[in-house]
């Protein structure tokens, strides 16, 4: 039995800012089922008073100095950009 | 002989006493490329032209014979940036990206050791996958039979050392995608200790797992390669700060009193009776040359695969939020607002695969999944690494397979994602786990003639170690010195 709803897929594709058609949708219900199925087996694993492991080294507030440096140039921030204006990275209007 | 089976020390004298030029290296990569690139795929860019004239100058410049990088020609993975030359990570979401403004730390230490940059090296998209089939640009293929796959996600950086394009490369490894492929491939792939090797410019795939490694022909080329891009960066803030030894010094010192920890779950289930063979082989040369090995078990090994793709699909959602088509990257043109184009930009740019696991790691994020998927999944993370904490108060190495079985054919697994997840099985504990592993070649196949890989596995930042292991096995046997009978091959 599917783990997942087509509903919560299409939430979720939303959600992750990707657009899927009704044939990906279908195909991933399927996948993600069988996905968590398998994740399933940590189910068995008995994790009473265990402390989630995040990073192994489990540093916390790793700092460098706050020192400006010379980085990269406006020019070179947009070169790489596919539509660019005056300087800006140019996007569809969000204003009504 | 051909001057691919020369070590890196063996170049420098020979550069030194002027029996080659750098000028000859590059070429002679070149000239293999030409050969056999076209059966092999393992590169997405050439960098031919400025290669060329870096090794001109190169050859005005007398060498530092203690430096074994001088001259020697590089491919790098196409996941780890480099400043002017395209960098894609095998996505079609970066086909474009022409121009990167600068280079990783690696490739910065490269450079300062004088290597010369052959070309990009192809890749699972994003490094997502075990096969090097997810590429937007095309299926490397494996050097011992192009029929079969090179392995994943490191395909291409295994396959151009496998046939003699570049001297050595470099690849990432997030759950063995350094290892694998070069077991696959026959080749010596380290996976450094997490937080050895910087990834600053690496295309984040895995943040808690990802780390960079090497791929090399011997093992000493491999120990020469990692003492260069090892070390703390203030530009990764995962690096620590660790005297790195110099692993020249205890390479050659054996393996007399060695305490070896061999899992009785990598000769379990799903492991070939072949593979489990050559690993038992692979200990009888230990005991020959005094070692020691016990069976042991690391129980919470069977979890860590499950763990591994809800973690590494969680991190990787997070920073593949970074596409957005509008700095960087592949845009669409069919896109109404804002909204419309992030989603028609990365439904554009990104593979199946890569999708998939953006959606399953948004998935077992959210509410009503969270608790029973992506917090018990870093609590198993805590279960496994204390495993192998324990393992290493006693032992010195813990030994297995590589890869549960060798390669296996292009196209045969393309399509059923668990089984290929499976690939990964040995390799994963070990990414969770935060510890250095090699894989070293162990021998071929009587029914396929593809190679095995013996992995050794240490504590935490005992590279040193690993490598002392892997010499000693190599030196006793011969398997690093057989070569891919390519069609265009010297």
């Amino acid at each position: 039995m599917a783990k997942v709803t087509k509903d919560q897929v299409k939430k979720i594709a939303d959600v992750a800012r990707l657009d899927i058609n009704e044939e990906e949708t279908e195909v991933l219900v399927q996948q993600l089922s069988d996905m968590l199925s398998y994740a399933d087996v940590l189910k068995d694993l008995d994790t009473e008073g265990v402390e989630p492991l995040y990073q192994v080294h489990e540093h916390t507030n790793v700092l460098r100095k706050d020192e400006p440096r010379q980085w990269i140039t406006q020019d070179e921030a947009l070169k790489n950009a596919t539509i660019k204006k005056d300087g800006q990275f140019q996007v569809p209007s969000i204003l009504e | 002989m051909s001057i691919f089976d020369y070590t890196l020390k063996e170049i420098q004298a020979k550069l030194h006493n002027k029996e080659l030029t750098v000028t000859d290296l590059v070429a002679a990569s070149y000239d293999q490329i030409d050969r056999v690139e076209e059966e092999l795929k393992s590169f997405i860019t050439l960098n031919k032209e400025a290669a060329l004239a870096q090794a001109k100058q190169l050859d005005q410049e007398t060498n530092d014979t203690n430096n074994p990088l001088f001259g020697i020609p590089v491919g790098i993975k196409d996941n780890v940036l480099t400043k002017g030359l395209k960098t894609t990570g095998a996505s079609k979401m970066l086909s474009n990206f022409d121009d990167p403004l600068f280079d990783a730390t690696v490739v910065e230490k490269l450079n300062d050791a004088k290597t010369v940059m052959i070309g990009k090296l192809n890749m699972d998209e994003f490094a997502m996958g075990s096969s090097t089939e997810n590429s937007a640009f095309s299926t490397t293929h494996n050097p011992w039979n192009i029929d079969y796959v090179p392995g994943g996600s490191s395909g291409g950086s295994a396959a151009a050392v496998a046939g003699r394009e570049v001297f050595f490369s470099l690849g990432s490894d997030t759950g063995g995608s350094i290892r694998g492929p070069s077991s696959y491939c026959g080749v010596v792939g380290m996976k450094p200790t997490y937080g050895l090797v910087s990834r600053f410019g690496v295309i984040a795939f895995a943040s808690s797992l990802d780390q960079v490694g090497t791929i090399t022909k011997t093992v000493e080329d491999n120990a020469h390669v990692l003492q260069a891009i090892a070390g703390q960066d203030p530009m990764d803030q995962t690096t620590v700060a660790v005297d790195v030894p110099n692993y020249q010094d205890t390479l050659k010192d054996g393996v007399k009193g060695l305490k070896i920890a061999v899992p009785k779950e990598f000769l379990a289930e799903g492991v070939s009776e072949e593979v489990k063979q050559s690993v038992l082989d692979a200990l009888k040369v230990y005991e020959d040359l005094g070692a020691t090995w016990e069976e042991v078990t690391l129980p919470h090994s069977k979890y860590a695969v499950a763990a591994y793709y809800i973690i590494s699909s969680g991190e990787a959602s997070a920073n593949l939020a970074r596409f957005d088509g509008i700095r960087y990257g592949h845009r669409s043109e069919n896109a109404t607002d804002m909204i419309d184009l992030f989603k028609k930009s990365r439904s554009e740019g990104f593979g199946a695969e890569v999708k998939r696991r953006i959606m399953f790691g948004t998935l077992t994020q959210s509410a009503g999944y969270y608790d029973d998927y992506y917090h018990k999944a870093q609590q198993a993370r805590r279960l496994i690494k204390a495993d192998f904490d324990q393992l290493f108060e006693k032992y010195d190495v813990v030994i297995g397979p590589t890869t549960p079985t060798t390669a296996f054919k292009i196209g045969e697994q393309i399509d059923d994602s668990l089984t290929m997840y499976a690939n990964d099985l040995l390799t994963i504990p070990v990414n969770l786990a935060g510890v250095p592993a090699i894989s070293i070649p162990s021998g071929f196949s009587a029914e396929t003639g593809l190679p095995f890989g013996l992995q050794i596995i240490g504590k935490h930042f005992a590279e040193d170690t690993v490598f002392r292991t892997a010499y000693a096995f190599e030196q006793a046997t011969d398997h690093h010195t057989k070569r891919p009978n390519l069609g265009g091959a010297k």
